[in-house]
């Protein structure tokens, strides 16, 4: 075979530069792009302008350039003298759902590791198993998981029956409606998305390595710190990332467990086309969180980059 | 047990029960639920005895009949739709070279799975009220289909990665022509990655709630939406039936497309 | 279908008859080029190759990885489209037909017998797209069949199947629309050794009885020696020399071919001047006189190396003979029928010889023994390049 020339197994060669696509090809690929191109990114680039617009009456917006809806995160309109005064109130919104997220994603790694380093020392037949029913949970109607959590963690929920019945406390101790009840709910809707990558990590990990740290008189411990952390990072990075991301723009977690009082961004955006009807700011709000979004992918990007450039 | 192994050294204490746990946090609240929803009385406390009864209840319920009615119409365009669009775009990126801008459609085939999913319901709702297209199955059923296509296409590019290129070779010295070579050859090689595309298609639809709750309109209401509906006023143990219900299609659906995948994996390598 | 390849009678009849043997020429190959990729970082794959391949002949492409063989297959099979050149089937041009045009079948490397259908369907398949009808195609199936010896295994699929039953299923494939020529690309290179033997006398068995055009494409010399009519030596995209497998190895036209083919032992050396029946005397740098064979028509003064095969040598015992070039005797490696000796002449040059055991002739020596080197008649043979 030639295989010098760099041919593929059916023989053909790659050449170093891209050649056009081929018509056949662009006709079979059109159709899914198009449909991308038109439901979700023109419905972006509408976002995009909706925030630069002027709110209308009743929703909708006036075709009017504007950039009212992004001062609206740092300033509020003093009502007497129409004085741009600073406020936290959006802002806060965003660095509470910031710090839910961060909350989540650091339960998620407390569970997710120990779970994913047990997962990848099991026996092979035994993993996929294990893979399996960590894996099942993310396919399962986010909605419904929530309403599950939601039916044992609120007053009435069983497992305030229980606690009352075991005379552990007399009233009931108030979960859901709470933070704790919202990062619980982040934390068991995206703990699949950590122990994942963490697994897939550890599992390509050269356990002679540890047998090497023993042998030159490290102890258990210091062997997870310096040696199975560093060496799974990426694994750990990609868990976070996963977890993080839906985290700060997560819509069901607050709203049913939240109660919708304590708002996180997500909520705040759908209250803009839902009650509130400043279509302008909920628009940009999605902008936002959109670039923080791309940002933190970014930079993970660049990071991977520059590791694999080492 | 052995004291030193390589087994017993790469233990630590405690990530056992971790493991444990993780797995009693993730599937305890849906046991919990689905123990509920057969408990012949409303009480939390005390167990009634075993009943179907709010299975009944739910199934005659005529909201939750339309709304079902229309998630199984739903999820069944949008997982066809998607899968098809999936099957010809992967056809197109894997086979032959690399070509200018495959990156570019890599991407936006992708782009689905990065828009954060709040993003993409409020921007649709803006899109298809400015471009006129009333809310209502329409407008659910084509953001299904967009949001259905990365997840139709990674199981079947992945599938369609591992059949070599010589069989299509084969095929077209023995005379077959391109389509030919598609239908005899290619579709049936395909076919354990399109059905557990299909399927993951079927159920991401069949469970989408926030795009859904954004895009349908007044008229239109899916399953997860009436659930979310009946939820808001307050628990009753006919909820408990019918997320019981939407748990076990979802796991039977997952379940099937692993192990159709799983012996798409063993018959590919002989 | 490919009776469509214009001015070819039906060309897929069913039946196996062996054509009267012309020296019409089967696949004419004209100036090919074939480069990959475009600008700096094209590849040329084939660079100007013309060859002929007769009717009925066991015809085969040798050469190491990247020499251009599998392409050149692949380009009369209509898999690459060519650079530049044309290609001829029984004198009609075919670079315009694709693949599924030509009636040309292939055994390919790793057989690519279709996973989802039983040795039966996969036989079947040619037959099925060239539209005969149901019986017709049935009876060469179980023809087929018989004919690799296959006709218990006809139900199972192909995972079913051992590596050797895979490559026969995978032969009655390609032979069942009776193509007029068969490509075989590597077909035996994942079998195991005593198979793949085995396999050697059956393809050029199978070769004569069905008297369709075999074109073959091996790395393996052994193969090629045993099996081919003629052989193309190919190396760099270039062929090198062509013919029957001992006039590519009694007389290798360049250093590439005797160097590629079996062992040899390669001296530099200066033509000194003619000698009878064509022959040519020369020198090395330290001295020895050689009578050889010239390839090409060497002038005197003209720098150029002897090729002499290790087991023309005879190692003596040390011998003022004229003929006879003085040596020690280094490595022994006993290799059964033969014994290897690895000698160095006086100037250090180190030459291999071989002997067979039966003259017991290398076993006589030890390492550091003085001994002599004696050439048979027409051992050496003068390469120009």
């Amino acid at each position: 075979m030639a295989g010098s020339l760099g041919l593929t197994t059916n023989g053909a060669v790659q050449p170093k530069a891209a050649a056009p696509i081929s018509r056949d090809r662009l006709l079979l690929l059109s159709p899914a792009l198009i449909a991308i191109l038109v439901f979700l990114v023109t419905p972006l680039i509408f976002i995009i302008t909706y925030s630069f617009l002027t709110p209308g009456t009743y929703g909708g917006v006036e075709w009017v350039f504007s950039t009212d809806a992004y001062v609206q995160f740092l300033f509020e309109r003093d009502l007497f003298t129409e004085d741009l005064v600073f406020s936290n109130a959006y802002l806060s919104i965003y660095s509470r759902s910031a710090l839910q997220a961060i909350v989540a994603t650091v339960i998620c790694l407390i569970i997710g590791f120990p779970t994913a380093y047990f997962i990848a020392t099991r026996p092979v037949s035994q993993r996929t198993a294990w893979v399996f029913l960590i894996t099942v949970p993310y396919w399962i109607n986010l909605l419904i998981r929530t309403v599950s959590m939601l039916f044992i963690i609120r007053d009435e929920g069983p497992i305030n029956h229980a606690l009352i019945a075991l005379g552990v406390t007399s009233e009931p101790i108030r979960m859901a409606y709470t933070d704790f009840g919202i990062a619980l709910g982040l934390v068991y809707s995206y703990l699949p998305f950590m122990v994942l990558p963490i697994y897939a990590s550890i599992e390509r990990f050269d356990f002679r390595l540890m047998e090497a740290a023993y042998d030159l008189y490290s102890d258990r411990w210091t062997i997870l710190r310096k040696i199975v952390l560093p060496i799974t990072k990426p694994g750990i990075i990609a868990g976070s990332l996963l977890v993080f991301i839906p985290s700060l723009g997560s819509f069901i977690a607050p709203d049913l467990l939240g109660g919708g009082k304590n708002l996180m961004i997500g909520n705040l955006i759908a209250l803009q086309f839902q009650g509130s009807r400043n279509w302008p700011f909920g628009s940009a709000s999605a902008v936002i969180l959109m670039t923080i979004v791309l940002i933190v992918l970014i930079i993970f990007a660049r990071r991977r980059a520059q590791a694999a450039g080492h | 047990m052995a004291r030193n192994s390589p087994r017993t050294l790469r233990r630590y204490p405690g990530f056992r029960w971790v493991a444990g746990g993780c797995l009693l946090l993730l599937y305890g609240p849906m046991i919990v639920i689905t123990i509920y929803s057969f408990n012949s009385i409303r009480s939390i406390t005390t167990w009634g005895g075993f009943s179907f009864d709010w299975y009944l209840k739910a199934f005659n319920n005529p909201n939750i009949q339309s709304a079902t009615a229309n998630s199984l119409i739903i999820a069944i365009a949008a997982a066809t739709t998607a899968t098809a669009l999936a099957v010809a775009a992967s056809l197109a990126m894997i086979r032959g070279p690399r070509f200018k801008g495959s990156e570019f459609g890599f991407a936006l085939i992708n782009l689905p799975l990065m828009v954060p999913e709040i993003v993409t319901a409020v921007a649709s709702l803006i899109f298809f009220l400015a471009v006129g297209i009333n809310l209502g199955l329409t407008t659910i059923l084509l953001a299904h289909i967009v949001f259905c296509i990365p997840f139709a296409y990674m199981p079947i590019a992945a599938r369609l990665e591992g059949i070599e290129g010589f069989y299509e070779d084969a095929a077209r010295d023995l005379y077959a022509s391109r389509w030919e070579t598609f239908r005899y050859v290619l579709l049936p090689m395909m076919l354990p990655g399109i059905l557990s595309g299909y399927v993951l298609a079927f159920i991401i639809s069949l469970d989408d709630f926030i795009i859904t709750n954004l895009v349908a309109g007044p008229g239109a209401t899916t399953l997860p939406l009436a659930i979310y509906g009946m939820v808001r006023v307050g628990f009753t143990p006919e909820i408990n039936a019918i997320s019981t219900m939407m748990l076990g299609v979802s796991m039977i659906f997952v379940t099937v497309s692993y192990l159709i995948g799983r012996s798409g994996a063993k018959s590919k390598g002989s | 279908m490919a009776g469509a390849v214009p001015g070819l009678s039906n060309s897929v009849a069913l039946g196996i008859m062996k054509p009267p043997s012309t020296d019409q020429v089967a696949v004419s190959i004209k100036s090919v080029v074939k480069t990959f990729g475009e600008g700096p970082g094209a590849v040329t794959a084939l660079d100007d190759v013309s060859l002929d391949i007769a009717d009925n002949e066991f015809f085969t492409l040798l050469g190491p990885s990247g020499c251009g063989k599998t392409t050149l297959l692949r380009i009369i099979a209509g898999f690459e489209d060519l650079t530049n050149g044309a290609v001829f089937l029984y004198g009609d041009e075919i670079e315009q037909l694709p693949p599924n045009k030509r009636p040309v079948n292939t055994v390919f490397q790793h057989y690519a017998l279709f996973p989802h259908m039983g040795v039966s369907e996969n036989v079947a398949f040619g037959l099925r797209r060239l539209k005969h009808d149901e019986a017709a195609i049935r009876s060469r199936v179980s023809e087929m069949l018989e004919l690799v010896q296959l006709d218990q295994l006809a139900d199972r699929l192909p995972a079913q199947l051992s590596g050797g039953q895979q490559q026969r299923v995978a032969l009655a494939r390609a032979l069942a629309p009776n193509p007029k020529v068969l490509l075989l690309d590597e077909p035996l290179s994942a079998l195991d050794l005593k198979l793949r033997q085995a396999m050697r006398v059956e393809l050029k068995q199978l070769q004569e009885d069905t008297g369709i055009t075999f074109i073959f494409v091996t790395h393996d010399q052994e193969e090629a020696l045993t099996m081919s009519d003629r052989i193309a030596v190919m190396s760099a995209g270039q062929v090198q020399q062509i013919g029957s497998a001992d006039d590519i190895y009694e007389r290798p036209v360049n250093r590439f071919v005797a160097d590629f083919i079996g062992d040899t032992n390669l001296l530099e050396v200066k033509v000194t001047g003619t000698a009878a029946k064509g022959a040519v005397t020369c020198e090395t740098g330290q001295g020895i006189k050689l009578t050889c064979l010239p390839a090409g028509a060497p002038k005197k003064g003209d720098r150029a190396h002897v090729s002499i095969r290790p087991e023309k040598i005879t190692l003596t015992q040390p011998s003022r003979a004229k003929d006879a070039i003085p040596c020690t005797v280094g490595r022994l490696i006993y290799l059964g029928t033969d014994t290897q000796c690895l000698v160095n002449l006086d100037d250090g040059t180190e030459i291999m010889v071989r002997n067979q055991n039966a003259h017991g002739s290398a076993l006589q020596f030890g390492t550091g023994d003085k001994a002599a080197l004696k050439l048979d008649d027409g051992a050496a043979r003068l390469l120009m390049d």
